[in-house]
């Protein structure tokens, strides 16, 4: 018997986890509980996670990809094709400034990109119980199907009137200038906009990079476009204009790009040298937060009053710390807000329990283990782990699981409440660990279809393994690299719910 | 009176009471200010002035650590011209105070909060939003 939980409630769901790294088939219970997550591994919000949590973006991030790849082909067809020409003919630096320039523009938006845009940590239950109270306080008694009226509250700034709004998902009142990002699921403070270009919000911690980023991408713009028609001039006059263009074919398309990108990009600084200056945000402006037509009395409370100071606060004020301490671990007894997106809450796991099968846990793994049982599998060969025969912890089945794929983050859409029964009902789930060294766990079997709930399941990550274990056969370590492909496809069995 | 705590005893065998959150105070904008208002379920345990103190001295301490002045345009320009690779050997002058402000909290817990029941938790970690004081169960009393 590999699993004790199959009848039993749910948060008394065990698992093994199997470390094909050391010598011995598992790891210990003991060793087991004292494991502890990262925060960024339970961060409730819809980002991305690289490098152990060091690097930060919004789920979507195909844009970006494209900003780099448009940002390093021009960049690197004017270095191959036109600098040695302009540096022998004109001056040497004019790629030197232009290096400069690409290397700033570089490290902008990656700091842009990778940075945390200043996401306010969602509300600690207790806190979120003491907000609802006051709430209730100040509301009066309501209806069990009475929805009370959108909480607010009312805050003199500066001697203008703000309201400041409760946001339902994150459970706490936002601060003056902050939202939340319905892309990111995050409030952030002083939220500008979500950028894709960049792949990430932007907001008061990397507003600054984002801003340098923009300026210095239209220096080099400008300054690309500039030298390399001054590249086709020069050398039209010495062979023409058709065979300067033909001896240097690159300096056609990058023309064409920067001609193109030009107009929205300085257009772009432009719009927010503007917004420093007068110290609003994106949000504000498009809103009229601060607009003379809401009322004439209507001003900017968090404008300093010239535009200097207005600049050098953005720009060059303290740089505040990340307020979400993504790297830090998470206490073992503290309950983890799961805060699905329609705005419920489930906390996870109590003092008593927490060696034990963390519900958070069950579900994000039954997410995607549905979605690969989805998929059809590759491997016909049953290769599972063994639970541990012989193991001394077998009979009690424990596990904690590792933390989803790195990529990922957990912070997913809600799921129907059967699902965390049948999770834990008896499957056993293996979910890849964060670290670079993955160790593997796998349980795949041919022989069992599952028959996924009607519920379409989230887009699996990449690197997300789902499994089923069969106690009579043993996992072979020779071919974990096959396992590793073929794992994202594995099938899932769910037992007798 | 109420029998003497040590911090470590607080955090490793008493049971907790309930918990006070102090709610961040923005009247004079989004600088990271608390409010001051003395919470009723406090009055019983701990001096006003001592608790108003407490909270002021943080927010000394906050507004240190956001002031606009020479000494932070002179970081905020240097890290800049730097590409901000700077920030990879030295602190910024926020992580700075904090740290001030982390020992701080420590010693008033173990000064004057632990003694009688409380605990302060750094606003750092509840991002700093709230405040939040511990109130432990008063066994000495028996039930209160």
């Amino acid at each position: 018997m590999y699993l004790k939980g199959e009848n039993e409630p749910v948060r008394e769901c065990q698992y093994n986890q199997i470390c094909t790294r050391t010598s011995s088939p598992m790891e210990t219970p003991h060793q087991k509980r004292r494991k502890v997550k990262r925060k960024w591994q339970v961060f409730p919000g819809r980002n991305k996670f690289y490098c152990n949590g060091r690097i930060m973006m919004a789920k979507q991030t195909g844009v970006f990809y494209l900003t780099m790849v448009l940002i390093l082909v021009t960049s690197g067809l004017f270095f191959a094709f036109d600098c040695p020409f302009l540096a022998s003919n004109l001056t040497p630096a004019i790629p030197a400034i232009g290096g400069v320039l690409f290397f700033f523009v570089m490290g902008m938006l990656l700091r842009a990109s990778f940075s945390d845009p200043g996401v306010l940590p969602r509300a600690t239950p207790d806190e979120a119980a003491d907000i609802e109270r006051q709430i209730d306080a100040a509301n009066g008694p309501s209806g069990p199907g009475y929805r009370p009226p959108p909480r607010t509250r009312e805050v003199v700034i500066n001697g203008q009137t703000v309201k400041l709004k409760y946001c339902f998902t994150c459970k706490i009142f936002r601060p003056p200038r902050a939202s939340h990002c319905s892309l990111c699921d995050n409030c952030v403070e002083r939220f500008d906009h979500h950028c894709p270009w960049v792949g990430n919000c932007v907001g008061r911690r990397n507003y600054r990079f984002f801003y340098l980023f923009i300026v210095s991408l239209s220096f080099l713009t400008l300054f690309i476009f500039a030298f390399v028609i001054t590249h086709v001039i020069l050398r039209s006059n010495r062979t023409g204009f058709l065979s300067a263009l033909k001896d240097s074919p690159a300096s056609v398309l990058e023309v064409v790009v920067c001609f193109f990108s030009v107009w929205s990009i300085v257009g772009l600084s432009g719009f927010h040298t503007y917004l420093i200056s007068s110290n609003q945000t994106t949000n504000e402006d498009i809103k009229g937060s601060w607009s003379r037509k809401r009322g004439k009395d209507n001003y900017n409370p968090y404008s300093y009053g010239n535009i200097l100071t207005n600049c050098c606060s953005a720009l060059c004020g303290p740089m505040p710390p990340s307020l979400i301490d993504r790297r830090g671990f998470v206490e073992p007894d503290t309950p983890q807000p799961v805060t699905h997106s329609n705005g419920t809450s489930v906390y996870s796991s109590n003092p008593v329990h927490s060696h034990v099968c963390d519900q958070d846990q069950c579900i994000q793994s039954t997410k995607f283990v549905l979605q690969a049982a989805a998929t059809p599998l590759l491997h016909s060969q049953p290769q599972v782990i063994l639970t541990g025969a012989g193991a001394p912890t077998l009979p009690e089945g424990k596990l904690s699981l590792g933390g989803p794929c790195t990529s990922v983050g957990p912070g997913q859409p809600s799921l129907p409440s059967s699902i965390p029964s049948l999770t834990c009902a008896g499957e056993l789930l293996a979910l890849r660990d964060t670290d670079a060294h993955c160790r593997h766990h796998h349980f795949i079997s041919p022989e069992e279809t599952p028959s996924p709930p009607a519920h379409p399941p989230p887009p699996i990550p990449c690197a997300a393994h789902a499994a089923h274990v069969h106690p009579a056969q043993l996992y072979d370590p020779a071919s974990q690299d096959s396992l590793h492909e073929d794992s994202v496809r594995g099938l899932v069995k769910l037992s007798s719910v | 009176m109420a029998e003497t705590h040590s911090l470590q005893d607080l955090r490793q065998q008493a049971t907790i009471a309930s918990k006070v959150f102090i709610q961040r105070d923005y009247s004079s904008g989004t600088i990271c200010k608390f409010q001051t208002k003395f919470p009723a379920e406090l009055e019983t345990r701990i001096d006003k002035q001592q608790f108003e103190e407490t909270i002021q001295t943080l927010n000394n301490l906050y507004a240190e650590a956001e002031k606009l002045g020479g000494k932070s345009y002179l970081e905020g320009c240097l890290a800049c011209l730097t590409a901000y690779t700077i920030f990879l050997c030295m602190e910024t002058h926020y992580e700075k105070v904090l740290k001030k402000i982390a020992k701080y909290i420590q010693e008033q817990n173990e000064k004057v909060y632990a003694p009688l029941g409380l605990l302060l938790t750094d606003p750092i970690e509840r991002g700093l939003r709230v405040v939040e004081i511990t109130i432990f169960e008063d066994r000495s009393l028996g039930s209160r």
